[in-house]
């Protein structure tokens, strides 16, 4: 779109915020039990106030109640929202959006609050506004913009049940959104851990690693320790080196505790910690065993060589258990 | 008839937690919450539209998203509280093959209206945060 392009369009789309969608729209079927056990059947709930008759009769309300969730459910527009929606304020919204590219649709907050407890043969009547859109924002689906609906249930009496504000994103689709996913197969296998780098400098140590050592790179010149490994001696500038094995003791000179963002195939909250090993090199390593409150700098740790996933062996520390 | 205890105001405090539960996410469940939501759109029940929209397969509804939050409290609290609210955010879609946990902890306590929230969230062991928000209970026993 040209800027004048782009101006008009946001005219058209501004002009839809305040309009009606439904005005006390009937929901075509009462709140009843049959359309309440398949939905508390599919979502495995068992609260006896939606469906145990018996039960509701002695209960404090001395009924049935349809389930709150349930409250939009009624007044859905049914199998032939599948094919064509019933053009109304929303849906015209929603296909200028889409003739203007912002095809993509992601409902990203509900919130509804209930008034009353509607039962067993009560009619939900809908009125719906489009309330806000937002101006065009730059998400992580794409460009596009928040629009909110504000619904209000009523019974056939006229007294609110409850409110619902939806939030929905119409965005352009980015070029390759989803290119992270390459495969049905795929794009279910359980994250694990970032596979352990190994390259012409390094891998020797993760193969020890493997085996269930935890090797220290050593100057044969200086004697100086490294670690992480590497080609040359900071010290001596030798490239000449061999290795140690840790005796995997040591003291947290320094600890942090993650809690976002929550990266799949690792533990959550982490602790990360370098540890002063005994030996006299640092090393950054996983705290587990404790809880960060627990944790304080100085502490003496010992470590175990675990599989932390299917391909990847890591030292561990945990605190010691008694000073050495 | 089953006896169903339901928790009372002066028994819960803030930072309770409630116990976790895991919901395998299942294409039955995905389409049979779409349908009994009355939600015909396709991407909760054509995988090939759900593909058309750049996701391998169907995807959970939010109004499922919406009823599981619901159960998660009402399961932990008892059928005589009444649901007041519930504000929820969505993170990553949930697909059949995923498996969502579901946790849940008191924030806020009101013995005197016997209003209690609850702050809970949905992950799925792939893709992280499904869902996450408050449903707001109002137990019996209040002051």
């Amino acid at each position: 779109m040209t800027p004048e392009e782009h101006q008009l369009f946001e005219q058209k789309i501004y002009a839809y915020v305040g309009r009606e969608v439904f005005s006390s729209q009937p929901a075509p079927d009462r709140i009843n039990e049959a359309m309440i056990r398949h939905w508390a059947e599919a979502m495995g709930d068992k609260n006896p106030a939606y469906q145990d008759a018996e039960w509701a009769e002695q209960s404090m309300r001395g009924r049935l109640i349809g389930p709150p969730a349930m409250m939009y459910c009624w007044n859905q527009e049914g199998i032939t929202a599948a094919t064509k929606r019933s053009s109304d304020a929303l849906t015209d919204m929603c296909d200028l959006f889409d003739q203007h590219g912002y095809s993509g649709v992601l409902g990203t907050n509900v919130k509804q609050e209930y008034f009353k407890e509607a039962g067993m043969g009560d009619q939900v009547f809908v009125d719906m506004i489009i309330d806000t859109i937002s101006e065009q924002k730059a998400t992580a689906r794409g460009i596009g913009y928040f629009f909110e609906s504000l619904a209000t249930f009523s019974d056939q009496h006229g007294e609110k049940i409850g409110t619902q504000r939806f939030r929905v994103l119409k965005f352009i689709p980015a070029e390759g959104a989803n290119s992270t996913v390459s495969s049905d197969e795929e794009a279910l296998e359980t994250p694990t851990r970032i596979a352990s780098p190994r390259g012409h400098d390094n891998g020797w140590w993760w193969e020890a690693a493997d085996e269930g050592r935890m090797l220290i790179q050593r100057c044969t010149a200086c004697q100086t320790l490294r670690h992480p490994p590497r080609p040359m001696c900071g010290e001596c500038q030798s490239m000449d080196w061999d290795s140690i094995e840790s005796t995997m003791q040591g003291e947290v000179l320094s600890f942090t505790e993650i809690h976002h963002p929550k990266v799949p195939g690792y533990p959550s909250p982490l602790i990360c910690a370098v540890i002063k090993m005994d030996e006299g090199t640092n090393f950054v390593s996983n705290l587990r065993g404790c809880e960060a409150r627990d944790a304080s700098i100085g502490m003496r740790v010992s470590g175990v060589m675990e599989q932390v996933d299917d391909k990847t062996m890591l030292p561990q520390f945990y605190p010691a258990t008694q000073e050495a | 008839m089953t006896d169903f205890k339901t928790i009372r105001i002066d028994e819960v405090s803030v930072g309770d937690a409630l116990a976790a539960l895991d919901i395998e996410v299942t294409t039955a469940l995905v389409v049979g919450g779409a349908i009994a939501t009355r939600d015909y759109e396709p991407v909760h029940h054509n995988k090939a539209a759900a593909q058309a929209a750049g996701l391998p397969d169907v995807f959970m509804n939010i109004l499922t998203s919406q009823a599981l939050m619901t159960r998660f409290a009402t399961d932990w609290s008892g059928p005589e509280a009444s649901v007041r609210s519930i504000d929820l955010q969505l993170g990553a879609p949930n697909l059949p093959g995923m498996v969502m946990t579901v946790t849940g902890e008191i924030t806020a306590v009101d013995s005197k209206t016997g209003i209690v929230d609850i702050a809970i969230n949905g992950e799925n062991n792939i893709w992280g945060m499904h869902m996450h928000g408050t449903v707001q209970l109002k137990l019996p026993g209040e002051d």
